[in-house]
């Protein structure tokens, strides 16, 4: 499976402002997605990180500022030529009632297609393609209402691929499935970026899925970027505080050895501190728990 | 080892294509497709047995044989008469408008992802009703005034409806809402305009606003046969950007359709189709309604426009037989007869929406 030009390309924000009627959600977003590798926009909710994923997608004109793909204004571009280079999953597409899966798949191959030439083998083989690598090839006669959450998402996916894009920009694929199925889905995710060098840029909710799945992080908040980079760089006990207002001990993640954030909430003693609410044994357990993990960290 | 996932470097887990999965992949998008047309040619030869049927049966009945010759005129008189004007007009204004009012609602209802938001709910063919019953009872016209009149409310009425649910691009949901009100609206002006009228007029509104394919002649087959032969070839090239738009705004725009652009051709498409119905036979209660809902359970798929034209031409075509058989001699306006089939339907898909809080 393979993107429909075979070439990379170059997504920027210049200068964005950000706005829904009046009201301002994002200010001043400058950034570059690095090509062929994973992004995860992250942040507090109401930060602007789907509102970011929105602009750069071109669902949403900024109010200043442009997106640059490869140098030129993308709500210049024509939008048909856009969707043959750039990708986009929404946070809550609609099935129409009815549709088979193969057939939604299919209607991702709709920038591609003119009304002179309509349906061809090429675009029968990047469907079947696209269905194969996100194991939805079995599901092929279903109809999507009757799919489970990972399914569907998956299925989504699968029509994402078929429009054979080398940027592909995903806004919270993994909320409403269970744990085994977000692990699942960005399984798949890795797995497209390995083989093709797809630049995938997703925003996710959770911090250590965050980390472990993307090369770089760019974190929000406020509608303002406070931090990018690799998640070793940017994920910090302090800059979690600041970020999501939660104080949190971060330690390396006992599989990947990425940064792993374990927030502490109010109920939990750290430091000598009496907790609120719990007697003096429930404390000593936990500070000798808090004691394995600093030793974890050295 | 430790090792982020996204770091390893190791080669490709994406697995290849199995060779029968092309032959899957076909298989899946050919299967509805086949039961599609299995339906369109059911419907074809179902609307052609009682178009047969509608010109055949009646107070002076005609059997088969004589009913093709007299078609091209080589019948006796008496039924060259009866054919060629009295019931070949009729059966054809049934097929066309019922087909008009299917393809009107469906393509609403497609675009709006809501079954309530047929032209006969949202207000246009109210529109087109208030029209009318001003030019029968405050300027006392008949015929092609009448048609005219329908014609250029519906027209108005889509206009208002769009503008007054338009914010950054029309919301479907927002739509139906004031396209509902917007029909409340039209209602009461309606029953104004009855309450000011003389009771012959007030008779003759009455009888329009059922609906009725009485009395139609040629002047009434022409207007909705051309229009539908302009407009039915666009809505097969409008249907491919339909199917985009049916996956909700944003994944539309994201596969690079022109989503308010479209949007707004497929409205004036279903508004001129649903306009030249209503001028042509009235506001025929709920054809464009429950027309479109059995295609798609009927195909199985997810958007019929075509089975969808066919079911309501069928769906007329028999309602008026019933109409004009069932209380022999006295003939109903058709407008009962669909209206005692699309009522228990809308109150099926009231309740079941309850049930499931949406709207169906």
């Amino acid at each position: 499976m393979s993107t429909d030009d075979g070439r990379i390309h170059l997504l920027q924000a210049q200068d964005l402002t950000l706005a829904y009627d009046k009201l301002e959600v994002a200010k001043d977003l400058s950034l570059s997605i690095p090509p062929g590798q994973i992004t995860c926009i992250v942040g507090a909710n109401a930060c602007g990180k789907s509102t970011l994923l929105r602009a750069l997608s071109r669902l949403l004109k900024p109010h200043k500022g442009s997106v640059l793909l490869d140098g030129e204004s993308i709500h210049r571009m024509p939008t048909k030529e856009v969707a043959r280079l750039l990708g986009i999953l929404p946070q809550s597409p609609i099935a129409p009632e009815g549709i088979t899966v193969a057939d939604l798949v299919a209607r991702g191959r709709y920038p591609h297609q003119k009304w002179f030439r309509q349906w061809s083998t090429a675009d029968e083989e990047v469907i079947t393609d696209a269905m194969v690598v996100t194991g939805t090839l079995d599901l092929a006669e279903r109809p999507v209402d009757e799919l489970s959450g990972g399914q569907r998402q998956r299925v989504w996916i699968a029509m994402a691929l078929a429009q054979g894009t080398d940027l592909m920009l995903l806004d919270e694929p993994t909320t409403f499935l269970d744990l085994a199925h977000q692990v699942e889905v960005l399984d798949l995710l890795v797995d497209l970026n390995r083989a093709d060098g797809r630049t995938i840029v997703l925003v996710l909710h959770d911090l250590n899925h965050a980390c472990r799945y993307s090369h770089h992080l760019i974190a929000m908040r406020q509608g303002r970027l406070v931090a990018e980079g690799p998640p070793q760089q940017v994920v910090t006990e302090t800059r979690v505080r600041d970020v999501f207002d939660l104080s949190c001990r971060v330690v390396p993640d006992p599989v990947t050895g990425t940064p792993m954030v374990v927030p502490i909430g109010r109920h939990c003693n750290i430091g000598g501190e009496k907790p609120a609410a719990s007697g003096d044994e429930q404390s000593t357990e936990l500070a000798s728990q808090q004691e394995q993990v600093h030793q974890g960290r050295a | 080892m430790q090792q982020s996932p996204v770091m390893d470097t190791g080669s490709s887990t994406l697995v290849s294509r199995p060779p029968d999965a092309l032959d899957t992949v076909r298989h899946a998008r050919k299967a509805g497709r086949a039961r599609a047309a299995a339906v369109g040619i059911a419907l074809t030869v179902g609307i052609a047995v009682s178009f047969a049927a509608s010109v055949s049966v009646g107070d002076f009945p005609i059997p088969l044989a004589e009913v093709i010759p007299a078609i091209f005129g080589f019948g006796s008189p008496d039924s060259d008469f009866i054919i060629r004007t009295l019931r070949l007009p009729r059966a054809l204004t049934a097929v066309l408008v019922g087909g008009a009012f299917a393809f009107s609602g469906a393509i609403f209802q497609s675009l709006a992802r809501n079954p309530l938001a047929s032209p006969d709910i949202i207000g246009i063919t109210a529109g087109a009703s208030a029209a009318a019953v001003f030019i029968i009872v405050m300027v006392g016209g008949g015929g092609v005034l009448i048609s005219l009149g329908a014609f250029a409310g519906a027209l108005a009425t889509a206009i208002l409806i769009y503008f007054l649910a338009y914010r950054q691009g029309v919301s479907a949901y927002r739509l139906v809402l004031v396209g509902i009100g917007i029909a409340a609206v039209l209602n009461s002006v309606i029953w104004y305009l009855l309450t000011r009228a003389q009771i012959w007029e007030a008779q003759r509104a009455t009888i329009w606003l059922t609906g009725s394919l009485n009395g139609r002649g040629w002047e009434h087959v022409r207007p909705v046969g051309l229009t539908m032969l302009v407009l039915f070839p666009a809505v097969l090239v409008l249907a491919q950007p339909l199917r985009i738009l049916q996956l909700g705004d944003d994944a539309a725009k994201g596969l690079g359709a022109g989503v308010e652009r479209y949007r707004r051709y497929l409205i004036l498409v279903a508004v001129a189709l649903a306009a030249v119905a209503t001028a042509s036979a009235g506001p025929v209660a709920f054809v464009a309604f429950v027309a479109p809902p059995i295609a798609r359970r009927l195909t199985n798929s997810s958007l019929t426009l075509v089975p969808a034209a066919l079911t309501g031409a069928l769906l007329l075509l028999v309602s008026d037989l019933v109409a004009r058989l069932a209380f022999r001699p006295t003939e109903l306006p058709v407008g009962i007869i669909t209206g005692l089939v699309g009522a228990p339907y809308l109150l099926w898909l009231l309740a079941r929406a309850n049930k499931v809080g949406s709207g169906g």
